[in-house]
Parts: C-alpha cells; structure tokens; sequence
C-alpha cells in the first residue's frame, strides 16, 4: 500500500513548491508536439502497408504521454496516486477494446 | 446482549437533525449526514414503485393466461421494475444513504471531500427520478430493462429516448459518489488511520467506488449512441445497414456487470462490520478481505460477456468470459470464508442486523453458487432467459444486496436517528423478510432449470408451472409484509423510540465515539487513531473491569 | 444555509480567505481538488473509450469503407485544427505558471489567447461540418454516399450504410469533443473574470490548474481523433 504509513495530510508536494519546469521547458515540448503533428501527416502519406494505423498511434501516443507528462506535470508529481489513476483508467480502456476484440476477432462467419 | 441503559436527557443537545429547522436547512444542505437521509427518503420511494411493478408482475403470474394484463404492458411492466429497481434503488442505495452518512465519520473527517457535489449528486438522483416518472407515466418502455438493439434503436415504439436520458443524469449522480468516497478516503483520514485500520466497510465503498467511477461512463455513452440511433436511424447496431446488434449488448454489459458489483460490495461491507461487532470479534483475516474487495472491483471488469453467451459472440470469447467469470467468484468466496472463521469462537448475539447479516452469508451463497451454474457453458445453454436466472440475480440483488442494506439500517439507526428500533419486531420482520424471500425465489429456481422461459405474461402453454408461480406469488406477499414492518417502526421510533445511547452496540469505530445523533461537524475535536480496526477484546475486556454497583 | 462556524480548531488560525471549513489546511483542499479532477478526467476518458471501441471495431471490420469516407474530410483543416490545439495547451501551461508566479498580465493574456485559439478551433469545426452538411454526408434521412470508389479500389463502390456509420461516429465523437470544447472555454472565460478581479496568487490558483488540467485533456482527445478520422489510407 503506497500509503501506510502516510498520514493523510501529509501534502502531495511541498507547499508553494513548483516544479523545476521553466517557460523554455513548455516551449521544447510545444515544438515537438508540432513536429509530431507534421510526421503523422507525412507518414500518412506513405504506403507503409499494415503499419501505417500503428505509426500514426505511436506518435499519438506519444504526443499524449508528452502533454500528460510535462504539461499536466504528471511527471513532477510527488505521489504515486495520480500516476496509478492514470494507469488504471488506461488499463481498463485497455481491457474494453481487447476482450471485446475477442469476440469480434474471432469470429469466423461473415 | 444487553443495551446500556439511556441516558437521560433533560434538554436534546444539539445535533445534524435539531441543528436548523426549515425545508431550505434541507434542500440546501451541505451536510452529509443530511444528505443521506434526503437520499433514503427518495430511494424508499423508488424502492415502493419498483415493488409495484413487482407486485402487478407476480399477480399477473398467478395464471398461466395473460389474463391480468396484456403482453404489450405486460412487457412494460417487467422493464419499469427493473429500470427503477436497478437504477434508482439498487445502485444507490447502500452507497448513498450508509455511505454518505458513514464514511466521513468511520474515518474521522468532519464531511466528504466536496460536500456541495455530494448535494449535486442527489439533485441529479432526483431530476433522473423525476424524468424517469415522467417517461414510466406517458407511457413507459417495453424492451427489458437491458433496452437491447434493434428493438431498441429500431422497432419499439415506446419512450426509450426519455428512460435513457432519465438513467443518463442518474448515472453522473453515481459517479460523483463515487469520485467524491474515493478524494475523501485518500484526503480526508484523520491522523493515525492508516489504510490497514480502516474499517472494512470503507475499503468496501473504495472499491465500489472504482466501478462507479470507471463503469458507469460508458453506459452513458451507450445511451447517447442509441438515442442518437433511434433519432437519425443511424446503422451503429443495425443489422441492415451494416451495423453490429452485439455492439450495443458489449458496451452494455461492460458497465451492467460491474454495476452488479456495486450493489453488492457495500453490502458485504455492512455484513463485516455488523459480523465482527455481534461476535465480538476481530475480522478474521483483515487483510484477505481488504484486497478481495479490490479484486472484486477489478475482476468484475473482465467477464461482461458472460450475459451473451447465447448472443452470436463467437465460442472462443465465450470460453475466455467463461474461465474469467469462474475466477470472479474466487474473492467473494473468500469473504465468506472469513466472515464464518470470524464467526467461529465468537460470542454470538442475535439482534436483529445479525440475522440480517446471517440471511445474507446463506443467500448470497445460494445466489453466488448458481452464478456459477451460470457461467458454465453447458449449463447456460439451457438455462439462459429462464426463471433460473431471475432466481439467480434475485438472490444476490434481494437476498444479498437487500439484506445488507436492511440489516444496516437496523445497526445504525441508533446512530443515525438518535432513537432505538423495537428489538423485538425488528427480528419478527426479519425472520418474515428471510421466509417470504425463499418462498419466492426458490420455486423459480426449479421452474427456471424446468424451461419457464423469463419476460413471458403467457405461458398457458406450460400450465404445469403454474403450482411454482402461486408459491412465489404468496412468498411475495409475505416479503412485501416483512419490508413495510421496517418501514413502519422505524417511523414510529423516531417519535416513541427509546432515546439511543451513543453506542448500544458497544461497537468499534470511530461513527461510534460520536453523540447519537451526531453534531453537523461530526467530532468536538478531531480523532487521532492509535488502535486497530475491530479492536473488540480491548473494548471487551474494558467493560469487564467496570465494577457493577448495585441498586 | 452554510456552516460557517467551524469546530474543532485548538489554535488561532489565520484563515486563507478560499480555505472551505471541512478542511484543515489549504494543502489538502488543493490535493483534493487536484485528485478529483483527476478521477473525473477518468471518467471522461471511459466515456469516450466507448465511442472508440465501436470506431475500432467498424473500422477494422469496414476498412476500405471508412478509408473512403475518411477522404472527403480536409486533413489540412484536421492537421490545422491539431496546431491550433497544441498552441492553445502551451497558452495554457502559461497561464498556469503565471498563476503560481502571482503574473497577472501574463495570467490575463494567455487566458485571453487560450479562448481565442479555442474559438478558432470551433470555427474550423464549424465550416468541416458545414461543408458535410453540404455535401449530405450528415447520417440520418438525408445521407448520401454513392459512387465513392474505395481508395486503391477504383472497381469497388463504397457501401453506402457502412459509410454513414462512419460519419455517424465521427459526428458524434468530435461533436462530443467540440461540446467539450465549449465547456473548456465557457469554464476559462470564467477563469478571465476571476483572474482580472485579482482572484489568483501564489497562495490559491487551484481553478486555474484544475482548468488546465481539463484542457489538456481535450486536447488529449483530439490528439488520437486526428489521424484516426482524418488520415485512413491517405497514401491511395
């Protein structure tokens, strides 16, 4: 249990404590989520076969991680929680497109 | 076991109920015990019209004609009992009326992390009730309270659109409970209760909550899919434009089985706490019981299908939900194994939420064993769309579910009203609720392994049936006696009940160091915990040193 | 009514003017907050996890058909629509950090800038839709889709019904998103007013991060509906 021992007003962080990200930091950030807009694109335009939907969720994925992490500052979290709220929503996402792709992947008429 | 006498109060200190007069003290509430009470008036007035609907189901039963109703209505009727029952009763109950009143106290905060959006959430509660009144008395819907496509999306004429909606606004009621219990047992523990000295109860709405939170959106979200199929005759679960019927039942069931999970797990909360104060024992094997609850939350998630296996999925998804609903029934065995290895060597007291919590282990037992019948596939085979099901899930949803929530109310009243129920009636209505319960369901258990196909007002065909369904239809009248007994003393002792000591049951938890009924802000100062849960043997053992003094 | 009275303090207390009296300290109204809002972007993921688990399934199982479906939405409107969401997430993070920072031009400008990319994306999503409703793509009676050939197929005609399933979806999902959109920028115009009244510092600036955080998420959103809608099969 990652909070055993924890009081529960033990304070996430620090108060008043901000993060070591600078505006210089968000900028980086913001510049490689407009490349990874302008590599979707192009890579849409070529003929990977199969692997173009898995390209283009890749760099999605990707950007989003980018955004969760550094802009909604996932990353400097002091607490395990948020992070295991994440995971858990993504998880059960997760667990909704596969087993219902059990069913739907293999069935075998039409 | 003996209460402790009452003490006498001259001049009624004040507390949540005496605290401010006036119907705007409650309609503007931000208290929660408050709004646990606003919700117990509104769930008991859903609670008797789904008993209605019941009622009119099981008349029309006692003939093999469809004599008492036609099979249009008839069709409404079943549906409207499960709409309300599910929806507006079942889901709610435990989590809004115990949780609400209890969660805050058990862990010693002053109130739940965000007070106004608990009083959002019954607002919610009461504008889907009200719509879902409004749709159930222009009309109703006649396609099973599972409102299946394409009937549903393409061929019902009736208020779908309307009831959907209804359930859409209730179900955000049910997810800001359960966003609100989960911020609050995070945040809101005072020092030293650590997550290994909450009461069980509280682990119980943690996981319940984890469904509410990540299930009930997408129900939402399927509603919003038929009802814009239904308006624009989209194709999303039409065969004849190319669209998938089995999609709708996917995303259905993804949240309606763990819904099932949250009408059960609070209960089996209730059931820990009233087992371990009427034993006078430490739960046995906390921890088992802490995580099974998660597991319960976390599995339940992994076997929607089971609801289909007949549908048209494809046989190895069939297999897969089979061998995962197998695993499912793992950790609630597991709580009733720790609930009777609590039992065993316990000081056993028979009050009346202990017969309750005993009804439950037996039925929820029954009902959980036959879920398994279920879940084997040869078995569903046959049994599928049967009364075996009904039986099934009213085992769990009334002998479990409903047990729990009674037996709770009855162990909290003290606390909650400030009165003492009558010992003796309560145990008469508990008795009569066990006996009418069995009476009828059990019969439907044989008609469902015998071939009474569920949803039929005729079955004329089988008139053979007809011995079960008179049985049942009697046991309904005596389980419809044994509910309004409840519902009449716990009325009468709010006026001539006997003033309740702050804790009669001598019961651990924090709830019960608090007057009864307690202050708005629930402590005079905030609780540091410095000892386990169920601490009973030093509670015991305290009052065993007290010198009785005679005269 | 309101509880005003607060029980149980032992000390003398000076309280931050926006401490709510259930908490003890304005660190655990803010973590509160902040874990809430986090459990409530849960559950907006699960709601729209709905939609995309029918996409998944339709357009695995109606590929060439939602390829050709796909081709009439403009990717330059959709890659634009994307650029402008990420530009208004940085204006957002800006205006973050001005908040912590007690920078109340700063604060006042990138809420202002926020809006205005927000409405910018609304008025693309605007002239998308209305241009479908031109060329009767809308499901619903009027639905059109006749001798669209299958991209790579030029023989093969798109099925009429699972292309408006298609469209049905991608109506629903980025009408979903723009109404989301809606409510990101009605909640920031709030967050404008509060900012220019002078209701933010250092101290208290939780609504401006809570707001943040849902905006991110919306931006999240429609980081995966661009190239799922918009880019299937675009090299045929």
């Amino acid at each position: 249990m990652p909070e055993d021992t924890k009081l529960s007003r033990e304070p996430s962080e620090p108060a008043h404590e901000h993060h070591e990200s600078s505006l210089t930091g968000y900028i980086v950030i913001w510049l490689i989520l407009l490349a990874g807009t302008a590599l979707t694109v192009i890579a849409a335009r070529i003929d990977l076969g199969r692997f173009n939907a898995a390209v283009a969720l890749t760099i999605a994925t990707i950007k989003a991680l980018l955004v969760a992490l550094f802009f909604m500052h996932i990353k400097g979290a002091h607490e395990k929680l948020l992070k295991l709220v994440v995971i858990s929503t993504i998880f059960f996402l997760f667990i909704l497109l596969t087993l219902s792709m059990a069913d739907y992947g293999t069935r075998t008429w039409s | 076991m003996s209460m402790a006498t009452a003490t006498i109060q001259p001049v009624e200190r004040e507390n949540y109920l005496n605290k401010e007069y006036g119907v705007g003290s409650w309609l503007f509430t931000t208290d929660h015990k408050r709004i646990a009470l606003l919700y117990l008036i509104s769930i008991t007035f859903f609670f008797f019209i789904g008993g209605f609907f019941a009622l009119l189901i099981r008349l029309e039963l006692l003939t093999p004609a469809s004599d008492l109703v036609q099979a249009d209505t008839y069709n409404k009727l079943f549906t409207m009992h499960g709409m309300v029952m599910v929806f507006f009763f079942l889901i709610p109950s435990i989590p809004a009326v115990l949780g609400n009143f209890l969660v805050p106290m058990m862990i010693g905060a002053k109130d739940l992390a965000f007070p106004r959006i608990n009083l959002l959430s019954w607002y919610l509660y009461i504008i889907g009730g009200i719509m879902m009144l409004h749709c159930m008395l222009t009309g109703g819907v006649d396609t099973g309270w599972t409102f299946y496509t394409p009937f549903s999306t393409a061929y019902s004429n009736t208020k779908i659109v309307e009831a959907g909606l209804a359930i859409f606004v209730t179900g955000f009621s049910s997810i800001l409970t359960g966003l609100n219990f989960v911020v609050t047992i995070h945040r809101m523990r005072a020092p030293g209760m650590t997550w290994s000295r909450l009461p069980l109860f509280i682990w119980a709405h943690y996981a319940t909550s984890i469904i509410q939170i990540l299930g009930t959106p997408v129900i939402a979200i399927t509603i919003v899919l038929v009802a814009a199929e239904r308006a624009l005759h989209l194709g999303i679960f039409d065969p004849r434009l190319g669209g998938d019927p089995l999609l709708f039942q996917h995303l259905f069931w993804f949240y309606s089985h763990p819904a099932v999970y949250i009408m059960i797990l609070p209960s089996m909360g209730v059931v820990t706490e009233i087992i371990a104060c009427f034993a006078r024992k430490r739960i046995f094997g906390y921890s088992f019981v802490a995580f099974s609850s998660i597991a319960i939350a976390v599995f339940g998630f992994l076997v929607w299908a089971h609801h289909m296996f007949v549908a048209g999925i494809s046989v190895y998804a069939a297999l897969v939900f089979s061998l995962l609903s197998y695993a499912v029934a793992v950790p609630s065995a597991v709580k009733v194994f720790n609930w009777t290895a609590t039992l065993y060597k316990g000081s056993i007291h028979y009050d009346a939420p202990m017969l309750y919590a005993f009804g439950f282990i037996g039925l929820f037992t029954m009902g959980g064993l036959t879920g398994l019948f279920l879940a084997a596939l040869g078995i569903d085979v046959h049994v599928t769309d049967t009364y075996f099901v009904i039986a099934h899930f009213h085992y769990i949803m009334v002998g479990g579910a409903l047990m729990g929530y009674l037996g709770g109310l009855h162990f909290w009243w003290p606390k909650i009203s400030g009165r003492l129920y009558p010992e003796g009636w309560a145990r008469l209505a508990a008795l009569i609720v066990f006996l009418g319960f069995n009476l009828t369901f059990f019969p439907q258990f044989v008609l469902g392994y015998l071939g009474m196909p569920r949803r039929y007002a005729d079955y004329s065909h089988m008139p053979e049936f007809q011995v079960l369904n008179v049985l049942s239809t009697a046991g309904a009248t005596v389980l419809g006696v044994g509910y309004l007994l409840p519902m009449l003393y716990f009325l009468w002792s709010m006026r001539y009940g006997k003033p309740a000591p702050d804790n009669p049951w001598k019961a651990a938890g924090l709830e019960w160091m608090t007057t009864s009924p307690p202050t708005t802000f629930n402590f005079e100062t905030e609780p540091v915990v410095t000892w386990e849960a169920y601490n009973y043997d030093e509670i015991d053992s305290a009052h065993k040193q007290e010198v009785k003094v005679v005269g | 009514m309101s509880d005003s009275t607060v029980v149980g303090l032992h000390h003398e207390e000076q309280h931050h003017p926006e401490l709510l009296h259930h908490f003890a300290e304005p660190q655990q109204q803010e973590d509160s907050a902040s874990l809430g809002m986090w459990i409530f972007l849960g559950t907006e993921v699960m709601f729209f996890g709905g939609l995309f688990c029918a996409y998944l399934i339709y357009r695995l199982a109606y590929f060439g058909d939602f390829a050709a479906a796909s081709q009439t939405l403009s990717w330059k409107l959709g890659a634009t629509n994307t650029a402008v969401l990420i530009c208004s997430s940085l204006t957002v993070v800006f205006a973050v950090y001005a908040a912590q920072q007690g920078k109340r031009t700063m604060l006042i400008g990138s809420l202002v800038l926020t809006i205005i990319l927000g409405f910018a994306f609304l008025g693309i999503k605007a002239t998308e839709y209305a241009e479908k409703f031109e060329k009767h793509h809308v499901p619903g009676p009027s639905f059109q889709f006749d001798n669209v050939p299958v991209p790579g197929h030029p023989d093969q005609m798109a099925n009429r019904g699972h292309a408006q399933i298609y469209f049905a979806l991608y109506f629903i999902m980025t009408g979903l998103h723009a109404l989301h959109m809606i409510i990101g920028i009605g909640f920031f115009t709030w967050l404008l007013f509060a900012a220019w009244r002078g209701r933010f510092n250092p101290e208290y600036n939780t609504p401006v991060e809570m707001g943040g955080l849902y905006w991110h998420f919306v931006d999240i959103v429609w980081i995966y509906l661009f190239p799922l809608l918009y880019l299937i099969d675009l090299h045929k």
